[in-house]
């Protein structure tokens, strides 16, 4: 998995944290949205460098999907500034609309037309003109492998086919800033990586791409930042490694034959993570083969057999559930 | 809550055309809801005629009972006419309230595309419909023996009385479809719709009814619609009902523009 866009891009990121002179192609300023007393986004800010991925990732309902909206002109905020291609999405609706593409969770596709006839429908909305559209509608087709499929209506298409049709309206004009709202949920694992080759090529062609996904597979694949998301709060910012970097170590899973060695092994690592029903202890580790022989000379000293060992390193699963606190009361206290 | 964006007026109405191109394409790739449209009515009309009509129309004022049946055919016509454009409204509602759980009405959304645009493709499109549907049940009329006494004048006042009940009709249905949350819904709600002609002047004269039902029947939107175009195509007093019909007709249009505007902005986002 060879990312040669994503380092130059990183490196334009850099730049512009450094405070040079580019234009951010998403600049989020004390954004806030609330439905009644539902506080859905809490004071966001985000910059996003021209050409680059960043993966706005969180769990369901961290409010992905409405800063999604916002910056797409389909929600108004409650307060703050959002500018996107250098327009505010309040003042200027009509300019961003003319720089922004959106594929979103639900395929906006004409589901009672064909693959051909709704790229051209993009077409002469974009004001492209008949020749122009017809052109670009056969070039997509391409792309996009749905050649064969173009003359038929979407209800013979797959979902795959249907997110890949969705993205292709959304390039008719090769917009300056692509929004893709969870564009792989349902899609099964081919479909999401050709998805994904075509997401580092559009990046490749300096277009900018937000992402919102809950898989961390995805975010670590494409983006250049994450922000992770929380209810409505941005907890987390930075590079994929950089985010890793925030949990300091790994972590050994011990499986246990039966109840017993698993409730002894338990009072020899108080620290540790329990899952009762899959008789599973989860004990933190620096990654190093210390604490692995500490862990196991003094299961041995007890006496307690162990019916399954691994060992993981940190990846953003980590980090995600150590943000979200998933699974936990924490919250969004910080 | 709108905001308003300057449109170049020529992308407005381009964008129109591209929107009413999309509609009736969808018409003619899955005409089954048009053809309901048309066979409703139809069937009415035959039951009323051929069922009901000899009595119904002995019944009515000054008529030879042995002549029933065709004094009943001349005196439903208008009210089948109205019952035909109050159904469309049902195709309307639900082709817009699966637009809009479809996702590509947020995309328009999304896009430099004029809400008005949108709404005019839905709007021009299914008057469209409405009208053809009309011309087709009218011919069904004229095949079993309705005779109307218009002149070409008459005529054209009848397409254009016809044509903006159409719109009205069209705009309150567009509004029911957005207003609707399921398909489902959409395509019940304009039921009530087709129901107003028979509360009305449409199959039996309202003086025929009971003292408070008279006094809806006499003013609701479709009883001076269906009197201006029995007046037209049979030669019967008009009175004032042009005007009403006129009247309710703006009323009814202006109120679904309106209604189907605030929900467009509100509705479009899941």
């Amino acid at each position: 998995m060879t990312r040669p866009a994503a380092s130059a891009a990183a490196a334009r990121g850099a730049a512009t944290a450094g405070g040079t002179a580019i234009t951010p192609a998403i600049e989020v300023r004390g954004l806030r949205k609330s439905y009644g007393d539902k506080v859905v986004l809490d004071d966001v800010d985000l910059t996003v460098a021209p050409g680059t991925v960043t993966a706005l990732l969180g769990p369901n309902g961290a409010g992905k999907t409405t800063a999604v909206h916002i910056l797409s002109t389909l929600v108004r905020p409650d307060a703050g500034s959002v500018t996107v291609a250098g327009h505010d999405v309040v003042r200027a609706t009509a300019a961003v609309r003319a720089s922004i593409g959106l594929t979103g969770q639900f395929s906006a596709v004409d589901t009672l037309l064909t693959g051909e006839e709704n790229l051209l429908l993009m077409g002469r909305l974009r004001h492209l003109g008949r020749r122009a559209a017809k052109a670009r509608a056969t070039e997509l087709l391409e792309q996009f492998d749905l050649v064969e499929a173009a003359r038929k209506p979407l209800a013979t298409y797959s979902g795959g086919m249907q997110r890949r049709l969705d993205l292709a309206m959304t390039l008719v004009e090769r917009p300056a800033v692509i929004f893709l709202d969870e564009p792989t949920t349902g899609l099964d694992p081919r479909s999401r990586r050709t998805l994904w080759g075509i997401v580092r090529e559009l990046v490749a062609e300096g277009t900018t791409v937000l992402l919102t996904t809950q898989y961390l597979d995805e975010a670590d694949a494409l983006a250049d930042r994450i922000a992770v998301l929380d209810g409505g709060r941005i907890v987390a910012e930075g590079t994929p490694e950089e985010l890793k970097r925030l949990v300091p170590g790994g972590h050994l899973r011990l499986r246990f034959a039966d109840a017993p060695a698993y409730d002894s092994a338990a009072t020899l690592f108080p620290g540790a993570a329990r899952d009762d029903s899959s008789l599973v202890l989860t004990v933190p580790s620096d990654g190093g083969t210390g604490t692995l022989r500490t862990v196991l000379d003094r299961l041995d000293a007890a006496g307690v057999a162990i019916e399954d060992l691994s060992i993981r390193t940190p990846d953003l699963d980590d980090v995600f559930f150590a943000l979200t606190g998933a699974g936990t009361t924490k919250g969004s206290a910080s | 809550m709108t905001t308003i964006t300057p449109q170049r007026p020529s992308h407005v109405i381009a964008d129109a055309v591209t929107m009413l191109d999309r509609t009736m394409l969808h018409m003619v790739r899955y005409p089954g809801l048009s053809i309901f449209t048309i066979i409703g009515p139809v069937v009415i009309l035959l039951l009323f005629v051929f069922v009901l009509g000899g009595t119904l129309g002995a019944g009515l004022p000054g008529v030879d009972p042995a002549g029933g049946r065709e004094a009943y055919l001349a005196y439903v016509l208008p009210g089948i006419l109205a019952i035909t454009i109050a159904g469309t409204a049902g195709g309307t509602a639900t082709t817009v309230s699966m637009d809009m759980t479809q996702g590509i009405t947020a995309r328009f959304r999304t896009m430099a595309v004029a809400r008005s645009a949108v709404l005019a493709g839905h709007v021009l499109g299914n008057t469209l419909q409405a009208l053809i549907a009309v011309a087709l049940v009218l011919g069904v009329g004229l095949a079993i023996g309705f005779r109307p006494t218009a002149g070409p004048l008459e005529w054209v006042a009848v397409a254009g009385v016809l044509a903006l009940t159409a719109f009205a009709i069209t705009w309150l249905g567009v509004a029911m479809g957005m207003q609707a949350k399921s398909v489902e819904t959409a395509s019940n709600l304009p039921l009530v719709l087709t129901f107003l002609p028979f509360l009305g002047s449409g199959f039996v004269p309202a003086d025929s009814m009971p003292g408070w039902l008279q006094g809806f029947a006499a003013y609701q939107p479709f009883t001076p619609i269906i009197e201006t175009l029995r007046g037209l195509l049979l030669g019967t007093p008009l009175g004032w009902s042009p005007v009403l019909a006129v009247g309710w007709c703006l009323v009814l249009a202006v109120g679904g523009y309106v209604w189907s505007r605030i929900l467009y902005e509100r509705r479009s986002v899941r």
